[in-house]
Order: structure tokens, then C-alpha cells, then sequence
């Protein structure tokens, strides 16, 4: 018989307090209200005062509500009956379909041994070159999209998600506008890819709390189909709300903030969820993707600059675009030295090119004279932009290469290019086929 | 009374356990939480009437109030001894290979393993004989490990002047079994083996006394080593943005610094970075020893998602293997990846103590705890007369990337030599990222300081021509500051900046970093003649194209002598005078 308690002592921000006997630290509690069942979860055990948060939020919660103690911690169930579902951020089903209770397992389990882990080595082609090309991204990466409000960041994650080589998505959504959640919904339908795909969504309207548990959910079922041989792709957006609902949680629990009222554990908790991406030697693999946005495009705002950190790289989304600055793969030496001979090449030239470039639309701008040499790279950064860098491009890989030299083929002569004479033999296009312009 | 002393757990909020005892508790005493069948490990780190509030190195769900804990009477230890190199450990010394081994893929809370194989055997040999009199930290015997003759020692807590009342002949051992007595003073006699127990937070200071660090340590990095140098027993920071480098620049030195052993310590940063060392070291051979690099290095580990509270114990844990090999009379780097994450680690800890928080919530007493540590290294003379060393060189994370925050500050207080990484050298592909004009050192090169100065001038120089462009364009300044500025760019671009890729320029030697430093000079001091700008940027546009080829040949091969004596030629203005004359 299990004892239910009948007397909330506090009602603060989302965090109740009862007194109470036997309860764990992270143990769930049902609370029976007016409003219906919600979840809570305990967040801090001083002597006999438990003090849980609430995952529905307090909104409408009386002192002689109902609290009834689960004696386990939050769970998931994980089964091949998960996909094509989809489910609130307490685990509840949210398309109509039936709750499941089978195969219950924890969730935010232990952090992966790092002696156990391999050096990653695939690439995820996307067909965008801008990440092709130059920041590739690799399996078991944990990557992300900085971007402000505003930038089409859910079709780019929805896109890479779609054209991703991956056996499985899970999509956690926090905070999402319910506009972006049908969105998401809409295209992995119409790509047949549901079938394939677990949604776990907390949307702009829903209490604030649930967010918290929608990256734990979804990792700890990616985790688990990693465990069993698949490639799975996370999909998280937009962590930056997962950082306020923390916020907002341990200020109501008094605690000390350090920066801009974050806590000071922001870098642990984040860290927890990212470190999640991993490539088992033995089994599959998680790739996490991730959106922040960054509050008023300030990159030194504690969520994003904490998450720099901890991620592997990062795709800086300005303008509609993926701006090659400030976007880094940190794996991406890893994979694209073995995927064609002039990979790298193509890549550091035109990079650097692009940033001459840059740097004569500053003296354009300021009134300085223009040289020959202006004018060319003018000409091609107004290319690259239009070819590579507009995210409508599509195309695998090799082409994204070949339109690459094709480019610099139809502006530069191949010394001004500085790209070594062994591989301006084998890649430099032929005259012939320079169209006339 | 019998059996361990005991207490309840009266609270937990986040890694943090309160409890009750009845009979007494020592600070910083270990503790076990028992949960169910798992036992959690635990230090006191607050004592109040009769509460004492205890960090758990664990993840604290399911604890319960009533829940028992246990004190242990001892403070949070590593084992020493041989056997340490090549492995690597987590934050409190688990060997993570094995905890691999026996658990799988994931870190089973509670699960810890000894550091140390107790079953294997080691040769020894004995280095003294009953009625020489010793000191503690004294040579005893010697087992071989890897390259090194690896010394049991006296217990270093051991006091005063030791009688050897006994010693095994020579033969193979276990770890504990007995290969000495020593009488002490009062006549107590103490049996040892060969490992002792050392608490982590304790220095070893069995040694006669530290002696100024001035002796270069060469990290084969130009820029490190030619304008912000190391000492052998001296410190240094790393701080940067992310992205700037600080993990790759933290790999390089730990491939080619001139030293015996090194101690990286992964703290609460990736655990993707660990693996690369992991699975990169037993590869590399060392080109000092011919063995591989793995076997001069003991990593510690413990990334960021691993329990918080062990980040902090991590680098303590590191700093003592260090000071542990230092006392035979080894020279060891400690590389701390990165300080910053460990500061948090006590910031969280501290908010839950509820103490009154500094700036930016960070602890009162991080500027003391932080110099406690770089304080642990040093230069020190053994009791035989030999020397040891400790270098540490730790990276710090600021947020946001602004070195005026508390942990970056704390730090530039204590360090001998600053190396700040610049998000502006990073982005425009400048490595090392290490901004050659806010860096600083109190080391002395093995390059003359004069020359050296010189070669800062020349960057300051041509740094303030490049600001004053960004306002006047080219065509305002003169053909002299433009000059100047190409000297300065071109400085930087052949040899501050270096190729982590290239075989061979991704380290230097000592001497050719003289031998090249020596042709800078004979350039930044040449005064060159120029009809116009074109020409100016042409000529050190050739010359860079010339010392980047220079830069990937083997020191004094026939390649390097050729490319050498063009670079001569063309100095010399032969080039330029054939080419006027062709034409």
C-alpha cells in the first residue's frame, strides 16, 4: 500500500514541498489536482521536506492536493513500438495513440566509459556543401546550429535530417512553436521517414518544467536503439529554452546564479546531454544536432559559449546561410582526407579566397581603389555565394567538388589559385569547356 | 566500539549529502553512501555541530534519508607505485581499461578497481643494505618500468632519519609484498612495499629544497619556445576562446616536450579528445626513447559528462603522480585540460554549501586554491643530490572568451608564462592561435633576449600599420611602414605560425630554432629598396613561399641546404639582379 500524502507545504515558481518519509532523490511522484494528474519529480531531500518540481506546472495546485510517491525514478519505455510516435516531455503520447508501459528503462543514464569509445570515422553526406565541403559532418558527432530568432534553422535540421544516412531520427523538441512542430511532422511524413522517426515535443505552450526532460528522453531512447546496432540521428532544438527552464527551476530553488542567472552547473548539465553522442565499437552510433539560439546573435551569452565548449563543432547560420566564419567541424579531418584527393584542398583555398573576398568588400565599401585582382575575386565570391553557400543547393559530394574548380576554372588562372601543380593536372577542368562569358 | 563509524543521510541536493554522525568525523575523511548493493564514494567537505555535508563523486539518485553512511577514516589517497605509466585512470585513480573490461560500456556507479595490479611481479633490485640510514623519499631498490628504472622509496611520511633494519635480496615481487624494514627514531619499525598510499591534496615534500626554474623547456613549438618560453619546473597558462586551439596545442606539447613523463589530465572537457589520445599514443613512437609515447604517459580522465565532484580530485590526483615520479628524479609536464571546468566543479559545490559567493559565484577561496596547485610544481633537489621536476601547464576556458573573468585572473596571478589564444589569430588560420603580443613569459629563451625583443618590435610595429590600413587604406602609408608591416606578417607566417600537419614542421628542434631564428634576425634587421608596394609584396611573397618549403625539410638534408642557399640568394639580391637582367 502505497502512502499518499495530502499537504503541500510550498508552493513556489513550479517546486512544491511536502513532508515525507522514504522518498529516493530523483524519485517521481503522481499529483492528483483539480486540473488532473501531473508528474513531479524530486529535486531535493532536506530531512523529511521533499521538494519536487512539477512537471505541469503549479498553476491551479491546492495544499491538500494529492501527492503519491512512484518509488522509481522518470522512465521510458523503449520498444520498437516507439516509432513513428509521438510524445509530450513527461513521455505521455500526444497523437492520440496509446500510452506504453513495457520495457520501462531509466532515463539520463551513466556517461559512456571513454575507453570504450572509437575514434569516429564515417561521414554523414547531406548534400549541402556547405557542410560537405567544408565542415563535414561525421557519425557520432555532437554538432551544432548557432543561429538568432528568425533564421529558418528547423527546415535547415528538418533537411539534414531528411537527406542524413541514418537508420533512425529522434526528434526532441523544446519550446517549439506548434506552427514548427507540425512542420516537422508534415515533412518527415511526406519523406515517408515517420515510420522511422520518435518525436518527443514540449511546445511553446506547455508548462515550462517539461522541457527539462525532453533531451533525457529522447537520448536515453536513441541510447538504447544505438545499443542495438543503429545509427541514430538526435535532433534537438532549441536548447536554448532547456537552459532557461534550468534557469528558471534553480531560481525558485534559491540557488546562487552565476551568469545572467544561470546556475552554476550550466556547462555539467549541458555536457551531460551532448557527451550522450558516441559511436559504440560493438554497436551503433548517435549523432546529436542541436539549435541555439543565440540571444541578440552574442555569441559570448552563456548557452551558447558554454555549449561551444562542449560540442564539436558548430554551423553558423546568418542571413539564410551557412557563413563558412565561424562555422567548425572539429571532426572534419578526420573523414575528408579520405574521401576524394582534392577534398581538403578545395577546401582550405576556397575558404581562403572567399575570405579575400570578404576583405575587398570592406575596401569596396570604404571607397578604395579596386585592382584586377579585385575584380576577380569579386566575381567569385559572388559565385560561391549563389552556388554553394545558397542553402536551395543540392548536390552530392563529387559535383559540389567539380563545381568548385569549375568556378575557380572560369575566373582564376590555375597559379592564382595556389592549389599544388600535381592536383591542377589531375582536377583543373578543361579549357574546352570554359562556357563563354 | 567496532566496525566503522556511521552516520544517516539527513539531505541530498544535487552531489551533495548531508548526514548525521554520532561520533566524530574528520574533514576531507572519505565516506561511502551505501544505496541498496552499491557503495558511493564520498569526502567530507563541511562539518557543523553534528552534521557534516559530503560531496559524492557519484550520481546521487535513489539516495534516501535514513540511507547509512560509512567513514573510512582516510583521506581520499591514490596508490603509487610501479606500474602507473601507460595507464589511464578516472578522476579518483580507476583504471578505466579495466572498469571496461569487467562492466562494458557505461561507468557503473560504485564500481572502483585498484590502480594497481596487485598480482603482478616486479624485478628488484635493492639499492642499499641493512644499517644505511635514510630518509624518507630515499631510493630503497629499483624495479624496471618501461624505459625507466622506476625507485621504491622510503614512505615519504615516514619522520626523520630511518635505520634499514632490513631488505630482500634481489628477485621478482608483488606489489605488496615486503622489501624492506626501516626503524625510525623512537625505534618503531615500519615494513614497506612497493606501494605506498599518498593523500591527493597533500604535496610530496620529500625533497631538500625548490630551486629557481631557469632552464628552458623545450616544447618544440617556435612560438612557445623563441618568444613566450617554459621553464623545466616552471608554469604555464593556456586561456582561449573555444575553437582557438587550446586542446591541439595541449596534444602537441604533450607529443614533443623535452621531458621524461607526462601527465595529461582531461578534466571535465570531451571525452572525444581523450579518445584521440588514446587511440594516438601507443601508435606514436617517441623519437627520444624508440618506444611509444604511451609509455612515458599516465592519462587521467575525467570528461564532462563523468561525475562533477571527481573533476576537482582529478587534477589533484594527476599533480601527485607527477610529484611521485619527480622524486626519482625524472623531469614531468602535467598538462591540465582544462582549470576552468575544476573551478565550476567548486562553484557548484560551493552554491550548495550556501557560502556568500565572489564574483560570478565562484568561491572566496578559488585565487588560493588555484595557486595551491600551479604551486605544486617546481624544480627541487633530492636527498642524493639529484634533480626532479614538476612543470604544469594548465588550459583555462574563460566564458565568453574574456580573460577578465575570475578563473583566467586567478591564474595569470601564480603562472610564469601566458599564452592567450585570440579567436581573431584562430579565425583567420593562424596556429598556434597564441597572440605573440598579449602573451608574456618571466622564462629566458635559449634565443638571446635581445634578439628576441627585437622580433617583438617588428610585430608591434607592423600590428599598428595594419590598424592604421584599416583606416587609410594602402595608399596612405609609406613605402617604409609598408615595409615594416610585410617584415612583421611575414615573421609571423613562416615562424610563429607552424604546421600541426607537416611531419616535420610541426616540431622544431632547439637548434634549428636558433640555427632559423638567427636568418630572421639577418632579415627584420636588412634594410630592402623597393620601387613601389607591387614589388615589396612580390619579394616576401617569394621569400614566405621559400622558408614554407624550408619549413617542411629535414634540418641540414640536402633539401634544407638547397632551399637555404636560395633564400641567401635572394636576400642577397642576386635573384632580383638576374631578373632585371633577363629581362
Amino acid at each position: 500500500m502505497q502512502k499518499v500524502y495530502s499537504q503541500i507545504l510550498q508552493i513556489a515558481g513550479d517546486v512544491i514541498t511536502v513532508e515525507a518519509e522514504g522518498v529516493a532523490y530523483r524519485e517521481l511522484a503522481e499529483i492528483q489536482s483539480r486540473r488532473g494528474m501531473s508528474m513531479a519529480q524530486v529535486i531535493r531531500l532536506d530531512g523529511n521536506r521533499v521538494s519536487l518540481q512539477v512537471l505541469a506546472g503549479s498553476r491551479g495546485l491546492s495544499t491538500d492536493d494529492k501527492v503519491r510517491f512512484l518509488k522509481h525514478p522518470m522512465r521510458v519505455s523503449f520498444s520498437d513500438n516507439l516509432l513513428g510516435r509521438i510524445f509530450n516531455g513527461s513521455g505521455v503520447p500526444r497523437d492520440g495513440g496509446p500510452s506504453l508501459d513495457e520495457n520501462m528503462i531509466n532515463i539520463g543514464g551513466p556517461s559512456v566509459n571513454p575507453s570504450k569509445r572509437v575514434v569516429p570515422r564515417n561521414m554523414i553526406r547531406t548534400g549541402i556543401p556547405m557542410i560537405d565541403i567544408f565542415n563535414s559532418l561525421v557519425e557520432s558527432q555532437k554538432l551544432l546550429i548557432f543561429s538568432v530568432a528568425g533564421e529558418p534553422y528547423n527546415p535547415l535540421l528538418a533537411r539534414i535530417a531528411l537527406q542524413a544516412e541514418v537508420d533512425l531520427i529522434v526528434l526532441g523538441g523544446m519550446g517549439l512553436k506548434y506552427d514548427d512542430f507540425l512542420f516537422f511532422k508534415d515533412t518527415l511524413e511526406q519523406h515517408g521517414s515517420l515510420s522511422h522517426s520518435v518525436m518527443f515535443i514540449h511546445t511553446a505552450a506547455d508548462p515550462t518544467v517539461e522541457c527539462l526532460l525532453v533531451p533525457d528522453m529522447s537520448l536515453a531512447v536513441a541510447e538504447q536503439f544505438a545499443l542495438a546496432g543503429k545509427r541514430v540521428l538526435v535532433l534537438l532544438t532549441d536548447m536554448t529554452n532547456f537552459a532557461d527552464a534550468l534557469k528558471e527551476v534553480s531560481i525558485t530553488m534559491e540557488q546562487i546564479p552565476s551568469n545572467r542567472g544561470y546556475p552554476g552547473d550550466l556547462y555539467s548539465q549541458l555536457a551531460a546531454r551532448y557527451e550522450k553522442a558516441v559511436d559504440f565499437d560493438t554497436a551503433g552510433s548517435i549523432t546529436v544536432l542541436s539549435v541555439t539560439t543565440m540571444p541578440g546573435d552574442d555569441v559570448t551569452h552563456p548557452v551558447p559559449d558554454n555549449t561551444g565548449y562542449i560540442t564539436e563543432g558548430q554551423f553558423y547560420l546568418k542571413n539564410g546561410r551557412i557563413e563558412p566564419f565561424g562555422s567548425l567541424s572539429r571532426l572534419k579531418q578526420q573523414v575528408n582526407g579520405r574521401t576524394r584527393g582534392d577534398h581538403r584542398t578545395i577546401m582550405d583555398r576556397m575558404i581562403q579566397l572567399f575570405a579575400d573576398y570578404r576583405s575587398t568588400l570592406e575596401k569596396k565599401s570604404m571607397g578604395f581603389e579596386m585592382s584586377p585582382w579585385d575584380d576577380k575575386l569579386l566575381k567569385y565570391g559572388q559565385r560561391f555565394e549563389r552556388e554553394l553557400m545558397d542553402l536551395s543547393v543540392n548536390i552530392p559530394l563529387e559535383a559540389a567538388l567539380d563545381l568548385g574548380w569549375r568556378i575557380l576554372a572560369d575566373i582564376f588562372e590555375p597559379a592564382e589559385t595556389g592549389i599544388k601543380e600535381s592536383l591542377l593536372k589531375q582536377f583543373w577542368p578543361k579549357p574546352a569547356a570554359v562556357p563563354a562569358s | 566500539m567496532s566496525g566503522p563509524r556511521t552516520g544517516q543521510v539527513i539531505g541530498v541536493n544535487g552531489n551533495m549529502v548531508a548526514v548525521v554522525f554520532s561520533d566524530r568525523v574528520m574533514q576531507n575523511e572519505v565516506a561511502y553512501v551505501i544505496v541498496g548493493s552499491e557503495r558511493l564514494k564520498a569526502e567530507v567537505i563541511r562539518v557543523k555541530g553534528k552534521r557534516a555535508d559530503l560531496q559524492v563523486f557519484e550520481d546521487t539518485q535513489d539516495i534516501r534519508v535514513h540511507d547509512t553512511v560509512e567513514f573510512t577514516g582516510e583521506l581520499l589517497s591514490v596508490e603509487l607505485g610501479p606500474g602507473l605509466l601507460t595507464q589511464v585512470f578516472d578522476g579518483l585513480q580507476n583504471p578505466l581499461p579495466e572498469l571496461a573490461k569487467q562492466f562494458g560500456f557505461f561507468l557503473q556507479r560504485g564500481a572502483y578497481l585498484t590502480a594497481l595490479d596487485a598480482e603482478q611481479r616486479w624485478e628488484f633490485t635493492p639499492a642499499v643494505k641493512v644499517g644505511d640510514k635514510v630518509l624518507a623519499g630515499e631510493k630503497l631498490g629499483t624495479v624496471p618500468e618501461k624505459i625507466f628504472q622506476h625507485w621504491i622509496m622510503a614512505p615519504f611520511n615516514l619522520p626523520g632519519e630511518l635505520d634499514v633494519a632490513g631488505i630482500v635480496p634481489k628477485g621478482s615481487y608483488k606489489m605488496k609484498d615486503t622489501v624492506a624494514r626501516l626503524k625510525d627514531s623512537q625505534g618503531k619499525e615500519h615494513s614497506v612495499t612497493m606501494r605506498q598510499l599518498w593523500p591527493v591534496k597533500v604535496p610530496i615534500t620529500a625533497y631538500v629544497k625548490k630551486i629557481k626554474p631557469t632552464q628552458p623547456l623545450v616544447t618544440q613549438i617556435r612560438i612557445i619556445d623563441t618568444l613566450v618560453p617554459v621553464a623545466v619546473g616552471g608554469t604555464f597558462c593556456t586561456p582561449g576562446p573555444f575553437g582557438a586551439g587550446k586542446t591541439v596545442l595541449q596534444h602537441l606539447i604533450s607529443r614533443h616536450a623535452d621531458v621524461d613523463i607526462v601527465v595529461v589530465a582531461a578534466c571535465g572537457e570531451r571525452a572525444g579528445e581523450v579518445v584521440e589520445l588514446l587511440k594516438e599514443f601507443p601508435e606514436l613512437k617517441d623519437p627520444k626513447t624508440g618506444q611509444t609515447l604511451m609509455d612515458r604517459t599516465v592519462i587521467i580522465c575525467n570528461t564532462s559528462s563523468m561525475p562533477v565532484a571527481a573533476r576537482e580530485s582529478s587534477v589533484y590526483t594527476a599533480v601527485t603522480l607527477a610529484e611521485y615520479y619527480r622524486q626519482m628524479g625524472l623531469n614531468v609536464l602535467l598538462l591540465a585540460d582544462s582549470t576552468s571546468r575544476w573551478a565550476q566543479a567548486m562553484r557548484e559545490m560551493s552554491g550548495r554549501l550556501e557560502e556568500i559567493p565572489g564574483e560570478e559565484a565562484f568561491p572566496a577561496y578559488l585565487e588560493t586554491r588555484i595557486a595551491s596547485f600551479y604551486e605544486r610544481a617546481g624544480l627541487v633537489q633530492l636527498h642524493n643530490g639529484g634533480r626532479g621536476s614538476v612543470t604544469i601547464g594548465g588550459a583555462v576556458s574563460p566564458a565568453g572568451g574574456n580573460f577578465e573573468e575570475p578563473v583566467t585572473q586567478a591564474t595569470l596571478k601564480v603562472v610564469g608564462a601566458f599564452h592567450g589564444l585570440s579567436r581573431d589569430r584562430a579565425n583567420a588560420r593562424r596556429y598556434p592561435a597564441i597572440d605573440p603580443l598579449d602573451s608574456w613569459s618571466k622564462y629566458q629563451s635559449f634565443i638571446d633576449g635581445s634578439k628576441v625583443r627585437k622580433g617583438v618590435a617588428i610585430l608591434r610595429k607592423a600590428n599598428n600599420v595594419s590598424q592604421m590600413m584599416k583606416v587609410i587604406g594602402e595608399e596612405g602609408t609609406t613605402i617604409e611602414e609598408f615595409v615594416d608591416y610585410l617584415k612583421g606578417e611575414f615573421f609571423d607566417a613562416v615562424y610563429l605560425q607552424q604546421n600541426a600537419f607537416d611531419p616535420q614542421d610541426e616540431a622544431t628542434s632547439a637548434d634549428r630554432q636558433a640555427y632559423v631564428f638567427d636568418i630572421m634576425e639577418a632579415i627584420l634587421d636588412q634594410r630592402f629598396e623597393f620601387p613601389d608596394k607591387t614589388e615589396a609584396r612580390r619579394f616576401f611573397q617569394d621569400l614566405r613561399q621559400k622558408f614554407l618549403n624550408w619549413n617542411s625539410t629535414a634540418f641540414q638534408g640536402d633539401e634544407f641546404k638547397n632551399i637555404e642557399a636560395g633564400i641567401k640568394r635572394q636576400l642577397s639580391g642576386d635573384e632580383r639582379l638576374q631578373a632585371t637582367e633577363k629581362k
